[in-house]
């Protein structure tokens, strides 16, 4: 029973790999929070987080503390099983589709190749919807278990936006494949070496950014759990770990939504690079993480800017606009590519 | 080296499963779902076979299998919407005659 | 490869016993939603990669949804046991089993597991799949377009409180 060491060494890279992308998944989503409520709090003329740690950098520690010592409420007549089991399945596929996400090229050490991405499938953007999909359920199972009104009507609206723009978002992304030829998310990004994705499908990014916003429940199209309309949605009879396991995924699921807007219209890692190896194999990732971090920015502006949409407008926004929208861009794209390939 | 006796087997199995469900339970929507296990089972041994003979046809056929159960799907839950605002039961004990 | 497929297998039928043997139909939903995953991981095994994705996208992520809506929205309780499903369950289920029990026997037969796969087992990719779907069988596709409109009209009909 000799050691299989070709077989040992990609594992272990995998391994390490995952570890690292999880804390580093784990970290972003900690400090987006701190970086929404230091924006928001300036959009709005005030300071925010200021004194726990220089600028309040240590809050998310403080925050994670206080959720982990609160109390953990179960409504009386909450369906156990379910209870339990929808915030878990809402963290588990937020962090899901972090897997096929390339991040940089690759990092040559001692002979072996090894790139900077978990799984590199070649319907990898098929995956990234398919997790979206599943995702619904996390959202409708909550509403449903908590027992009380205003997490089912909360729960019933979410799981409903969120399945209409799932189409909107699919159709943005049709125009990018068929320019790219392919489904395998690092051969999108390498077909943007000469030109992003951006000024080949302008109309593509616009929908796919709004129908994002749409699926990730974030202002203007977050009715379902608004504050001030609906208590708190899904969300509302959860307390202490299962509440924070909500808040992560929906900040994890804005960290991948962004991930693939630079990936498939923004260029991914391309950008300049230069120098020994080394540095020739990490900045790209640099470059990445810059532009998701831009990403991540732009939606909380935006959440400090617009004011929501009702309800009614929400859907009627998704199917009579965007969904037309999409159809004519796919239209469009496919008249072009046919045109130029005569 | 996976035999295609074992696959054709299991979906076999799941076909049994889903149509025993399909006689013994009352609930109409379980009845319903047992309905799409049937479905899903032959669908496996449709792709069990096209990996077996060589031959992408089998998988395009899962494919057409797969819309049609959509369709199904949303026409056959409008429908039981439909009657259950009618009789106010889900169990197809209730249904048992074509007057209101 | 195939300590991994009899895995799958036994997560796939013990989520079917699932759904058959319990009472709410919440938890036979999400049994169902077992299944469907395990599925479409077999499929994967099985070299159909964009079945495999679709089975995920459409029957879990779109189909199961609206059985799962549906059910919150009936708010359907647990099932009873009645005389008459006492009578299906004695007499119709043994009889089904047997009758599995002979198609097994006779698939077992017909295709014994020294059956080796084909030697050009082609892998169905997105591309290969579009290209059967748009050259040989494109007549089916458009079709089942047009079919998917009428259950589209058919469902926002027969749901409508008031025509």
């Amino acid at each position: 029973m000799a050691m299989r060491f070709d077989l040992l060494l990609p594992l272990l890279a995998i391994l390490v790999k995952v570890g690292v992308v999880l804390v580093a998944l784990l970290t972003a989503v900690a400090y987006a929070v701190w970086l929404e409520r230091k924006v928001v709090a300036r959009i709005q003329s005030r300071w925010g987080p200021y004194r726990v740690g220089p600028h309040g950098l240590l809050q998310p520690v403080a925050d994670a503390l206080k959720i982990f010592f609160k109390e953990d409420i179960v409504p009386s007549d909450a369906d156990r099983v379910v209870y339990w089991l929808a915030p878990f399945l809402a963290f588990t596929l937020a962090l899901l589709s972090i897997a096929v996400i390339p991040f940089g090229t690759s990092i040559t050490i001692g002979g072996h190749t090894i790139p900077f991405q978990i799984a590199d499938l070649n319907v990898g953007l098929l995956f990234v919807l398919a997790v979206t999909s599943l995702g619904v359920y996390g959202v409708a199972l909550a509403g449903w278990s908590s027992n009380s009104k205003y997490p089912l009507l909360g729960g019933l609206r979410s799981s409903a936006q969120m399945i209409s723009y799932e189409l909107s978002l699919g159709l943005g992304v049709v125009g990018v494949v068929m320019v790219a030829g392919s489904l395998s998310l690092r051969e999108i990004v390498e077909r943007q070496s000469d030109l992003w994705n951006v000024f080949v499908q302008p109309v593509g990014f616009l929908l796919y950014f709004t129908a994002a916003i749409a699926e990730t429940n974030r202002v203007p199209f977050d009715l379902p759990e608004g504050e001030s309309e609906l208590v708190g949605g899904f969300h509302t009879e959860y307390s202490s770990f299962k509440f924070a396991m909500f808040f992560m995924a929906e900040y994890a699921n804005i960290v991948t939504v962004s991930c693939l807007a630079t990936l498939l219209f923004f260029g991914g890692w391309l950008g300049p690079v230069f120098g020994p190896p080394l540095l020739r194999a990490l900045l790209p990732v640099l470059w990445f993480c810059l532009k998701v971090f831009c990403f991540l920015f732009l939606y909380i502006w935006i959440r400090g800017t617009l004011p929501r949409f009702r309800y009614d407008q929400l859907m009627a926004f998704g199917w009579k606009f965007l969904l037309p929208v999409g159809l004519l861009n796919v239209l469009v794209t496919s008249l072009i590519l046919a045109w130029r390939s005569t | 080296m996976l035999p295609l006796a074992h696959i054709l087997a299991l979906s076999a199995i799941l076909f049994g499963l889903g149509a025993v469900g399909f006689i013994v339970r009352r609930n109409i929507i379980t009845i319903f779902m047992c309905i799409e296990l049937m479905l899903n089972a032959v669908n496996l041994a449709f792709i069990g076979f096209s990996r077996y003979l060589g031959n992408l046809d089998g998988q395009v056929f899962v494919f057409f299998v797969i819309v049609v159960a959509a369709a199904e799907a949303a026409v056959g839950l409008a429908i039981i919407i439909a009657v259950y605002r009618n009789r106010g039961s889900l169990s197809i004990e209730d249904f048992d005659s074509l007057k209101l | 490869m195939a300590p991994l497929f009899y895995v799958l297998a036994t997560v796939a039928i013990l989520a079917a016993l699932c759904l058959v043997l319990e009472r709410t139909p919440v938890y036979s939903a999400l049994s169902l939603i077992v299944v469907l995953c395990s599925l479409a991981v077999i499929y994967l095994l099985l070299g159909a990669e964009f079945l495999a994705v679709v089975q995920v996208i459409v029957y879990a992520g779109a189909i199961m949804v609206l059985f799962v809506l549906v059910i919150m929205l009936l708010n359907a309780r647990q099932e009873t046991s009645t005389d008459r499903s006492r009578l299906a369950r004695w007499l119709g289920a043994p009889l089904l089993l047997a009758f599995l029990g002979e198609v097994i026997f006779a698939v077992w037969q017909r295709f014994p597991p020294e059956t080796a796969p084909a030697a050009t087992a082609l892998v169905g990719g997105p591309r290969a799949i579009g290209e059967l779907l748009f050259r040989n069988y494109v007549l089916p596709f458009e079709v089942t377009s047009i079919l998917i409109l009428v259950a589209v009209l058919g469902a926002v009909v027969l749901a409508k409180k008031r025509l």
